[in-house]
């Protein structure tokens, strides 16, 4: 097992900016962006896929994906690139409302396939030379094409909205052999305990050669939803959207809140959020071991995670009063403190469910029937991984070894030591073995952080009227999880985007299952873990 | 693998008594906010105001709380000087309507009854904890109660979520499908009435915009043993909460 961080490229941001400055002098002009971030305008929308191709293939950056943004005239696209251990650069093309046309970029970088396809649903923007845009977010059999409902025009709770459903439309089918058919799978399956999501297994008979999943059966519009609430309402929706990893979006949230009204969180704060992600990130991957040994249909250690993952939910009830550690954050701290008694029998608990985690992974280890369906099973090559740009764990696993907490600590994870677990053979089995290695490193964590609390203050003052915009990052237990907040008047918000780790990962399921029998699906799809609610938003 | 019986056998039964006896182990319940008298009728509308989701009411010194609104933010309870109670206990089932009484299920399914959930735009904690029904520590097959995958043999059907209008059609197909007599649980305050959700061109804002409901579980997320509480009303083996009664339990 390979335990280092991707190692930082040594460069930094400005000097980076430097080069680009330099072979793109023409086309792009460097400012301060967001919340102090690097800021590249590009000035000629079609130097924009080159000057992506160079960042995420000769500099090293990794994508974060988009946001589109309809200001008064004109459309504002920010596209998010983070140099490891240096800090994130932000592209901005702008151009004016009524061109709504501009080039794609996923012929280069391949990772922002689904960002273009999502923006051309909700906003009704063109990407040249993208191959499949139309039914995405929007169901065609739902919704007509042209809706365009994150459009500053468009009022999501207006009454009575035309609708327009195109009740011919039918999924694309690509297998075209004699005796090709298509296996339909959901949207309600595993006795409806599976959320909502529709694959399309293309076949002749005993292997997976295309599958498709269609996802946004769960689709709230939760950005659009967010636009013209303050600060404190914000928040509910942040936490609310995807409950699994619900701290963890929180608390990007509030970074981004944060950071945008430059403030500084207390110490205190900052070691009690490290705990409460680690809580939550033990807990996830319980539920997630849990997932794997169901699909396996070992039923012993199907019901031993379950006990963990219900003990963890548990004890996150006890110390926080929320099993799924809902109200805690606010932007600047933490909205109630920990005593030293709870924050003890929190630890406990934390180093009872590691315990029985490991010998778990003890017995699995041995049981051969077991790792037969896990191993080579849904590989995903160290290749394929960096062609989409894969996140979390599954990136892990497939030997991409980036790591918000190292590679661009938040919180107060750059006080603490820990490992980024990584393997290089990409199969379910690799994909085990990280979350069983990621739960040791969260304990660790939360023994580390408990012990370096000292007494102080958990709430920066009060936030009224927050102005400018500004991105928040976290490693969520699925991966890199971003929020972009944008203020308006009043404190307001104006935009919000959230950017999830499922919505990058789904991307990626396809190359892990084609070419795999039926009966492996459910193998692979549980080794993915991948939340279906969290993508949707 | 003749070690996986071995293990199995040794941790024993685990699973809890309820509903026979009474489960207070730390943690099985968030529990919940209760209607509460203050001093004075400023606390209260302090409270009141406070609540991000307009789920209390002032009315004089009490602040009343409006459980199928509530999301447990619980900055009524942590926040501020003023708090309301907060009660420990799971079991709040309650009718849909305001009116109609509750009819339960004939006795003939009190012991042999299959539920299917349909997940309508929800955020993964109220399925999650419909998931861990199934979990050692709940175990609700001792009871005689089954997930099933097929509509066509499903008594029960549980819906999380403020129904997303690209689920609003399988949703319908699903309970169409279902024999008579059934009955649909509303799990979750985005069930009940959408939620932080609201009610939009995406979301329905309840099931009760889609479909008949006849039982109510709130919560944000209820926890397991609430929506096991709800599935014994479901066939009368236990009782629902009147509404109003929580309000008035709280007058002490």
């Amino acid at each position: 097992m390979i335990t280092t961080p991707i190692s930082p490229t040594g460069r930094t941001v400005s000097s980076l900016g430097a080069d680009v400055a330099t072979r793109f002098g023409s086309v792009i002009t460097l400012s301060e962006g967001p919340g102090e971030d690097t800021l590249v305008v590009v000035k000629r929308a079609s130097a924009l896929p080159t000057l992506c191709k160079y960042l995420f293939w000769e500099a090293g950056c990794s994508f974060g994906g988009i946001v589109a943004e309809e200001q008064k005239d004109q459309w504002n696209l920010l596209y998010l690139f983070l140099l490891p251990g240096a800090g994130w650069i932000h592209l901005r093309l702008a151009f004016p409302v009524e061109t709504r046309t501009l080039p794609s970029i996923s012929a280069e970088v391949h990772a922002a396939d689904w960002y273009e396809r999502e923006a051309e649903d909700l906003f009704g923007l063109r990407f040249e030379g993208h191959p499949r845009l139309g039914d995405f977010i929007l169901h065609d059999q739902v919704w007509q094409e042209d809706l365009a409902p994150m459009r500053l025009a468009f009022d999501p709770r207006q009454p009575r909205l035309e609708r327009r459903p195109n009740q011919e439309w039918r999924p694309t089918l690509v297998v075209k052999d004699p005796g090709a058919f298509a296996m339909p799978v959901g949207p309600i399956y595993d006795g409806g305990l599976g959320e909502s999501i529709h694959f399309l297994l293309e076949t002749v008979g005993e292997d997976v050669i295309r599958a498709v999943p269609r996802l946004f059966y769960n689709y709230r519009a939760v950005e659009k939803l967010a636009e013209g609430k303050t600060v404190s309402s914000g928040i509910l929706l942040a936490e609310r959207f995807a409950a699994k990893s619900a701290f963890a979006h929180s608390l990007a949230y509030c970074q981004a809140v944060e950071r945008a009204a430059r403030i500084n969180v207390p110490a205190r704060a900052t070691r009690l959020r490290v705990i409460l992600c680690e809580l939550e990130r033990l807990r996830h991957h319980a539920g997630a071991i849990e997932g794997i040994c169901q699909s396996t249909a070992l039923s012993v250690s199907e019901a031993q995670a379950a006990i963990i993952e219900e003990e963890l939910l548990r004890a996150s009830c006890v110390f926080t009063g929320h099993r799924y550690l809902f109200g805690l954050n606010t932007p600047g701290g933490l909205r109630r403190d920990f005593d030293a008694e709870s924050c003890s029998a929190c630890l406990a608990a934390v180093n009872r469910a590691v315990e029985q985690l490991c010998r778990l992974e003890d017995r699995l280890r041995y049981t051969s029937s077991f790792l037969d369906r896990l191993e080579d099973v849904g590989v995903i090559t160290p290749e394929a991984a960096l062609d989409l740009d894969l996140v979390g764990p599954i990136g892990r696993a497939s030997g991409l070894a980036k790591d918000l907490r190292a590679i661009c600590p938040y919180a107060s994870y750059q006080r603490f030591r820990f490992e980024v677990p990584c393997e290089m053979e990409g199969d379910g089995y690799a994909r085990l073995r990280i979350l069983f290695a990621e739960t040791k490193q969260s304990a660790s964590l939360i023994r580390q952080a408990i012990e370096s609390l000292r007494p102080g203050e958990i709430c920066a003052e009060a936030i009224d009227s927050v102005t400018g915009s500004a991105l928040g990052w976290v490693e969520a237990p699925l991966g890199t999880a971003l929020h972009y907040v944008k203020f308006g008047e009043g404190g307001r918000i104006d935009r919000y985007r959230i950017l999830p780790p499922s919505f990058r990962n789904w991307l990626g399921l396809h190359v892990a299952v084609e070419d795999f029998a039926f009966q492996d699906f459910p193998i692979i799809l549980a080794t993915f873990g991948l939340s279906a609610t969290e993508c949707d938003r | 693998m003749a070690f996986w019986f071995w293990h199995g056998l040794r941790n024993g039964v685990q699973s809890t008594r309820y509903p026979h006896t009474s489960e207070s182990a730390a943690g099985v319940s968030p529990g919940h906010p209760l209607s509460t008298r203050f001093p004075s009728a400023t606390d209260a509308a302090r409270v009141a105001a406070a609540c991000p989701v307009e789920a209390i009411t002032a009315v004089d010194d009490l602040a009343q709380i409006e459980h199928k609104r509530c999301v447990y933010c619980q900055r009524c309870h942590f926040g501020g000087t003023e708090r309301v109670h907060w009660d420990s206990s799971f079991e709040w089932t309650r009718p849909h309507s305001i009116r109609a009484r509750y009819d339960p299920l004939p006795r003939d399914f009190s012991a042999s009854l299959h539920i299917i959930v349909v997940d309508a735009g929800d955020c993964g904690a109220c399925l999650n904890e419909v998931k861990q029904l199934n979990n050692p520590l709940y175990n609700m097959h001792r009871l005689g109660f089954f997930f099933t995958p097929t509509p066509r043999s499903a008594d029960v059907l549980i819906v999380v979520g403020p129904v997303s209008e690209n689920m609003r059609g399988p949703l319908l197909k699903t309970y169409e499908a279902m024999p008579n007599p059934k009955r649909v649980i509303a799990v979750g305050a985005c069930a009940i009435t959408g939620g932080v959700f609201e009610r939009t061109f995406m979301s329905a804002g309840g099931v009760g915009s889609v479909l008949p409901v006849d039982l109510d579980v709130p919560g944000d997320p209820p926890p397991p043993l609430a929506i096991l509480h709800g599935l014994l009303v479901v066939t009368g083996r236990k009782q629902p909460v009147p509404h109003g009664m929580l309000a008035a339990g709280a007058l002490k």
